[in-house]
């Protein structure tokens, strides 16, 4: 009951993203036709933003980019206006006038999800068992090593590791492509660079709740019925102890299948991540909503999906 | 020992799902292709490849190879040769051009092309419902700006008419000595009309997609790859070199050039796509070719505001800059400096000689304005765009005329968009800016300072400068209206100086020449697909 009410409530906070994110597109200066050639007549100017229906009042504007737009045709007679989100229909791209909003989310998508679960699944690979171990051996030399490691990769941004990384296994060594998405032997150097920060920052999340857990009366009690210390560990501490990377785990999903502009540059990867930033900057205002839409409903599902595996993990949690 | 056997089974059986949910996506990223006879690195993603409505490099390299227009471009020189149409005649006044197309013109669905086709792509273009970027290159067809403006609604008055199935009659309103170079631009090119009213803007997308020239669309995958296939209909498919040429969408400069140490691709023709820091080094390097174009480096000022209303300002600034150092500090790949706006090597025409580097005459000039050592001079917007070299000349500008003048320029770094906005609406003191033809002739570089141009974006309005230019354009005899151009360039460059020529722009390009043969350097740095291949 509880969640289904949270799942109804994402329609009216969605709806709120959409005005907030229209509003903000049309705000932001700059004009999506501007270019270094000026246009040969103003009626040209005119016809694009027509095509676009960049020329209606914005009210009119974001019913139509809803698909409540009501309106006359060239008849006069009245009717729904095509398309719209209610539709399923992102748009049209003004950068990309060949493409669709649909068309472009559809062929990169795949791609950064791709990605963005390999980083995911290397950075949980990692980081837990990471995590984990260093915390048994709290105070011995192998945690200080591993903390190090962890913290280093927290520190070292991905602008930093991918060239570094390229420069090495590519370049170098050539056992890697350096760039582009063709086979498997491709999606490697990407989905560590993408993956490696968040496998330090699991790894530190899943230390410290192994320790404190560790501290914690039911482990003593689970200890004193005769417990073995790999059974109070597994059984008792572990699911308790990955809370925190749970909650972490939902947000981080959202960003990493959303793709990466950072990562997706610098390996030239056909994902959406670059268009998250570019449309903004090439003031693709359809472009820039769908993306946004995209990220808003993973965010809020992800959030959801962490919210439901804690009554699942925890048995004290509980929602009305 | 029940509860942590039964813990590590599942600790197991956990990690085998992942690597399982792993290699899964793995496998579903890979789609298997043959692979390319050539691979090109051809620069940002295209923002379309709709001849009619492209505006950037990269795009128009994709659209030349898919169609072709009434004329094409020689590889090795870029002057026009016959393309769709096999011959022409040109009336004595210059006009008229009757064109007459090939006899076996097929689209590469076997359909033929007929002169209905090449005037309904014609239409298309000046049509202002089409919105194309590069309309004003039909200008010089009768009624083709009242159309492209609106005031004539009757596309079927555009001067261009089929005297037969093969044969064209091209009115023109002047005698544009450059018209069939202009055949040969993309905006011009010959379109397949029943593919475009069936799909609107998304035909290229489309199922067969009919195309007229050396090749045609196997996919086009949106910051991926743009695959084309050689048309086997072309008229001239027996000259088409490569089977299979992949197009890589890259803007990253790392990434470019990885690719291409790494042997993954076998051209770079960008010079956006080498840092100029590298330029230096990979000079000497036989993969590395430096060649000239049509395309100038200067700065724009705003006339309509003090202190660049007066010219003298304007001079002592010009004066000041020692272009020298822009090009041998900065940009680093061979540019000449430019005095004038028009390149020297441009077809017909020898540019006037501008002004140089003067100091001592500037801090004359900027005192006779009434601020001597830079006294009273309010601090100047200098609007650039955040390009890394445009940003570097921008301080190093600054740098020189606080030494030499003594005045604050204060610089407005804007992203691109921007920029263009702020330019347009006069909201700048003085404005980075550059130009590259679009064709070969000393007009696509003087026209943009008329006074209804679009591209002035000066404020600079000078009758005398547009009855010129107007005048030079109805002649037909070369050697006059080369005089006439030179004199408007001279009100330009010497006398008025709206804006200050800095450098001519130098291409580069990448491919070792024991590999890659058929790419030949020209001034419109123009490389038709189909003489280029790998060597066997």
């Amino acid at each position: 009951m509880y969640f289904l009410k949270r799942l109804l409530f994402l329609i009216p906070l969605l709806l709120a993203i959409t005005f907030l994110a229209f509003a903000l597109v049309k705000i932001a200066p700059g004009n999506p036709f501007d270019s270094e050639r000026a246009k040969a007549s103003p009626e040209i100017e005119r016809a694009l933003k027509a095509r676009y229906h960049l020329d209606e009042p914005f009210l009119k504007q974001y019913l139509r980019y809803l698909g409540l737009c009501w309106e006359k045709d060239a008849a006069g007679r009245w009717h729904w206006a095509k398309g719209g989100l209610i539709k399923g229909d992102l748009g049209l791209s003004t950068k990309y006038r060949n493409h669709t909003v649909n068309d472009i989310v559809r062929q990169g998508l795949p791609v950064s999800l791709t990605l963005g679960l390999l980083a995911f699944l290397f950075a949980q690979g990692v980081g837990i068992p990471f995590g984990f171990f260093t915390a048994l051996r709290r105070g011995q030399w192998s945690d200080y090593a591993g903390s190090f490691f962890a913290v280093l990769a927290v520190c070292i941004p991905g602008f930093v590791v991918a060239p570094l990384l390229i420069m090495f296994f590519a370049i170098k060594w050539r056992i890697f492509p350096a760039a582009l998405w063709e086979t498997p032997w491709h999606a490697i150097l990407p989905s560590i660079a993408l993956g490696l920060y968040f496998a330090g920052r699991i790894s530190r999340l899943m230390r410290e709740g192994m320790s404190n857990v560790l501290h914690e009366g039911f482990i003593t009690t689970a200890r004193a019925k005769g417990c073995s210390e790999m059974g109070v560990v597994f059984k008792h501490a572990l699911r308790i102890a990955i809370l925190p990377v749970v909650s972490y785990s939902g947000p981080l999903l959202a960003d990493l299948l959303t793709g990466s502009f950072v990562v997706e540059s610098i390996f030239n990867i056909p994902g959406i991540g670059v268009f998250m930033v570019n449309s903004s900057l090439n003031k693709d205002h359809l472009m820039t909503m769908g993306l946004v839409l995209l990220y808003a409903v993973l965010l809020l599902v992800m959030n959801l999906i962490v919210d439901f595996s804690y009554t699942l993990l925890d048995r004290r949690v509980k929602y009305e | 020992m029940k509860f942590p056997m039964n813990a590590l089974f599942a600790a197991k059986r956990a990690f085998h799902l992942l690597a399982a949910a792993g290699a899964l996506a793995l496998a579903g990223c890979v789609p298997h292709e043959p692979k390319a006879d050539l691979t090109i690195i051809n620069g940002a993603e295209p923002q379309s490849i709709d001849p009619a409505t492209i505006s950037g490099q990269p795009d128009g390299r994709v659209a030349g190879a898919l169609f072709e227009g009434l004329t094409r471009l020689d590889p090795k020189t870029a002057i026009p040769e016959p393309g769709l149409a096999e011959r022409w005649e040109i009336s004595p006044d210059g006009r008229t051009y009757t064109f007459h197309l090939r006899s076996n013109l097929v689209w590469s669905t076997g359909d033929p092309i007929t002169a209905d086709d090449v005037i309904w792509s014609w239409r298309r273009v000046v049509d202002p419902f089409t919105a194309s970027e590069y309309a004003g290159q039909m200008f010089f067809l009768r009624n083709a700006e009242d159309i492209a403006t609106g005031k004539i609604k009757d596309l079927t008055k555009l001067g261009i008419h089929a005297l037969d199935d093969h044969t064209l009659r091209v009115d023109l309103v002047a005698p544009a000595t450059f018209f069939l170079d202009l055949c040969a631009f993309r905006t011009l090119a010959i379109l397949p009309r029943q593919t475009i009213e069936k799909h609107g803007d998304q035909w290229l997308m489309a199922r067969p997609l009919p195309t007229s020239g050396a090749y045609t669309l196997d996919f086009w995958r949106i910051r991926d790859k743009i695959r084309v296939r050689k048309n086997p209909r072309y008229w001239d498919a027996a000259n088409t070199q490569s089977e299979i040429v992949d197009f890589l969408p890259i803007d990253s400069q790392a990434a470019a050039f990885n690719l291409y140490e790494t042997g993954q691709a076998d051209i770079i023709w960008d010079k956006g796509l080498v840092p100029n820091e590298l330029l230096d080094v990979l000079r000497k390097r036989r993969d590395v070719h430096f060649f000239d174009y049509l395309g100038t480096e200067f700065y724009r000022y705003n006339v309509t505001n003090p202190p660049f209303a007066d010219v003298r300002v304007r001079k002592a600034l010009a004066l000041a800059v020692d272009k020298s150092r822009l090009v041998e500090k900065i940009t680093k790949g061979g540019e000449k400096i430019a005095s004038s706006l028009t390149p020297p090597a441009t077809a017909h025409y020898q540019p006037p000689e501008g002004l140089g580097h003067d100091p001592v005459l500037a801090r004359k000039l900027l005192a006779e304005a009434g601020y001597p050592g830079g006294k009273g001079f309010r601090v100047i917007r200098y609007l650039t765009t955040n390009a890394k070299t445009s940003v570097q000349i921008a301080v190093e500008l600054q740098e020189m005329w606080k030494r030499e003048l003594g005045i604050t320029i204060e610089i407005e770094q804007k992203e691109w968009k921007v920029y263009l906005a702020e330019q347009s609406s006069l909201n700048y003191d003085l404005s980075r800016s550059s130009w590259v033809g679009d064709y070969n002739d000393a007009n696509t570089f003087l026209d943009m300072f008329m006074a209804n141009n679009g591209n002035n974006r000066t404020g600079w309005i000078n009758p005398r400068y547009d009855a010129l230019l107007n005048q030079a354009n109805q002649l037909s005899d070369v050697k006059r209206r080369a005089e006439i151009l030179r004199e408007a360039e001279v009100l330009l460059i010497r006398d008025e100086l709206p804006i200050v020529p800095l450098f001519f722009r130098t291409g580069v390009n990448f491919f070792d020449p024991e590999k890659i043969e058929g790419i030949y350097f020209n001034l419109l740095d123009e490389h038709p697909i189909a003489p280029i291949r790998r060597k066997k």
